[in-house]
């Protein structure tokens, strides 16, 4: 049962095979074996996932049911989920009970779906390997001495190991991808706009985006069609028709435009990542899809531009965490100055400081045109290259991560190291266009090696089609860890 | 250009960040390192680009002037460090 996709969870679970309060006892049992030494989660709270299974029995007995009904979701902990402690990876938020539910959050629940716990995370989502956390590292289910990946590293680890069938992630700079691909796992980060931000606690507001991690790219499918679409709360959030994401998995791949652009495949990828993404581009000629060369120019930029309006958001969205309202507090302090100063410098960690400092220099007087304003404008140059590029083909692809996972540790100490982790995923967002990453093979020490395949804006259908005939054709995605 | 320790303790004060002065020195450090890397930003050629913030370039939503939040005060309330009366506390601002 724990390899079972959310398609076969549901279909046991339809049939009266397996009830959803049996189903989540068994998923909350597996948790407790081997949480201990993943870290995958920051919260568990098993009496309201299995208020929540029993109700959702009640459901399958009256017959009203949809795909995800009674199935366990895990959920990262950026999200607001009512009487749930909602961290962010943060001591700032140690006692935070969320008073609400985050759109996503409330989509499960209308779903019927059992929110099993809140996954570890980088604090506030500022992070690629896991360790900024406050709840400490999440440890590499295929090897322990390794990260994850960042930011939705919990959630990644929990579904690779089995402790969860699928469960949620965001997307600021890659944090959906990069830990799928370091996990051995699928993800998707939508189009901006497609997913409602409410109740997502925000990191850099023009570039978080909510999105599906799971086995396959049939079960993002399904999400997706839970999670997608308009809400009026999210001020970005996209008026657009009810897509039903299912609908293109079966479709051939015949004449399919493939595009690599030669900056990702230049010197930075690691030798064994390149074997393994070089063998499903191959795969996918044999499937029918036609190879196009393609440039990406500006996008060796995306580095610096992320990092100028990333912490510049931040700097901003972070400002509201004052030991006032809600949130840590320090014990002692004098004046309000000071109670601010000293509950921001205690509350947040180093990771999260630094780029407020960034976005707070960036935005300062005199600064503002020669930062901001200047990676505003270069954000627009990355993604027209995308937009030319897509007059010649369908999907682009190419690597995820530079490299597979790496030591625990061993990046520790420089900031821009940990950063350039990000290169292949960050163009991505700044454009506001969708990203996937799939298990495409096994790199230096057997650790995942993950193929991203980026798409045009709104075209999830075809990229989740894309994945799903790679994945009929290959078994990368059904490999599990041994723990 | 770089920051110097003087401009480092400006942006801590900006942020409402309590810093030690070691703390001032390793951020320094590693401040330095990263507008190293964003340096690379400043000789690109923008001249006539539009400053870009959202992919789809959209106006933003208006909605009716109606009240849509109903009234949770004792539920956010419940959450903050320090409430009386319905107040929040902070040290005091006004002589």
């Amino acid at each position: 049962m724990i390899h079972s996709s959310l398609t076969q969870l549901g279909a046991a679970l339809r049939a009266k095979k397996i009830s959803s309060v049996e189903l989540t006892q068994s998923y909350l049992d597996r948790i407790n074996q081997l949480n201990p030494q993943l870290n995958a989660f920051i919260t568990l709270n098993p009496e309201m996932s299995l208020a929540q299974a029993r109700e959702a029995d009640t459901r399958f007995a009256s017959g009203k049911v949809g795909a995800l009904t009674g199935i366990p979701i895990a959920q990262k902990d950026i999200f607001c989920a009512k009487g749930w402690l909602t961290t962010c990876g943060s001591k700032m938020l140690h006692n935070f009970v969320s008073p609400y539910d985050a759109h996503v959050i409330s989509q499960f629940n209308n779903a019927g779906a059992v929110n099993l716990g809140k996954t570890n995370m980088d604090e506030f989502a500022m992070g690629s390997s896991n360790e900024t956390s406050h709840y400490g590292a999440v440890k590499n289910p295929w090897d322990t001495a390794r990260v994850p990946g960042g930011s939705s590293g919990g959630t990644a680890a929990a579904v690779a190991a089995r402790l969860c069938a699928a469960a949620t992630g965001t997307d600021t700079g890659g944090s959906i991808r990069q830990p799928a691909a370091l996990c051995g796992i699928s993800g998707l980060k939508p189009t901006y706009g497609v997913v409602s931000r409410y109740g997502m606690i925000a990191f850099a507001s023009s570039l978080d985006q909510a999105g599906p991690m799971g086995r396959n790219a049939e079960d993002l499918a399904l999400m997706m069609n839970v999670m997608a679409g308009f809400d009026e709360r999210d001020s970005t959030s996209l008026q657009r028709d009810k897509e039903d994401y299912t609908r293109d998995l079966n479709k051939p791949l015949t004449g399919l435009r493939i595009g690599l652009p030669k900056e990702f495949f230049a010197e930075g990828m690691g030798a064994d990542v390149a074997k393994a993404v070089e063998a499903a581009i191959a795969e996918y000629k044999k499937l029918g899809a036609v190879i196009v060369d393609i440039s990406l120019p500006n996008s060796k930029l995306s580095v610096p531009v992320y990092y100028v309006l990333a912490p510049a958001e931040a700097s901003s969205n972070l400002s509201r965490f004052d030991g006032v309202r809600y949130g840590y507090r320090a014990p002692e302090y004098g004046d309000l100055a000071d109670m601010y100063e000293k509950s921001r410098a205690q509350g947040f960690g180093a990771e999260v400081k630094r780029r407020i400092m960034i976005g707070t220099y960036v935005l300062s007087h005199g600064y503002y045109d020669a930062y901001y304003l200047q990676a505003q404008k270069i954000r627009r140059l990355i993604a027209q290259d995308f937009t030319e590029a897509y007059k010649q083909c369908d999907v682009i692809m190419g690597p995820t991560s530079p490299s597979t996972a790496f030591q625990l540790g061993e990046k520790g100490d420089d900031p821009v190291q940990m950063y350039l982790s990000d290169i292949y995923t960050i163009a991505v967002n700044l454009a506001g266009l969708p990203g996937m990453s799939i298990p495409c093979g096994f790199g230096a020490n057997d650790m995942p090696v993950g193929l991203q395949i980026i798409g045009n804006y709104f075209d999830e259908a075809r990229m989740l089609n894309v994945a799903h005939q790679f994945q009929l054709a290959t078994d990368w995605h059904s490999r599990a860890p041994k723990l | 250009m770089s920051l110097s320790l003087a401009d480092v303790e400006k942006v801590a004060r900006l942020a409402r960040l309590a810093m030690n002065d070691q703390e001032l020195q390793a951020a320094q450090v590693q401040l330095n390192n990263i507008f190293g890397l964003i340096a690379e930003m400043q000789a690109v050629d923008t001249k006539g680009v539009e400053p870009m913030s959202h992919s789809q370039d959209l106006a933003q939503r208006l909605r009716e002037d109606v009240v849509t939040e109903p009234n949770q005060r004792e539920a956010f309330q419940a959450v903050a460090p320090q409430v009386e009366q319905g107040l929040y506390l902070v040290p005091q601002v006004i002589e």
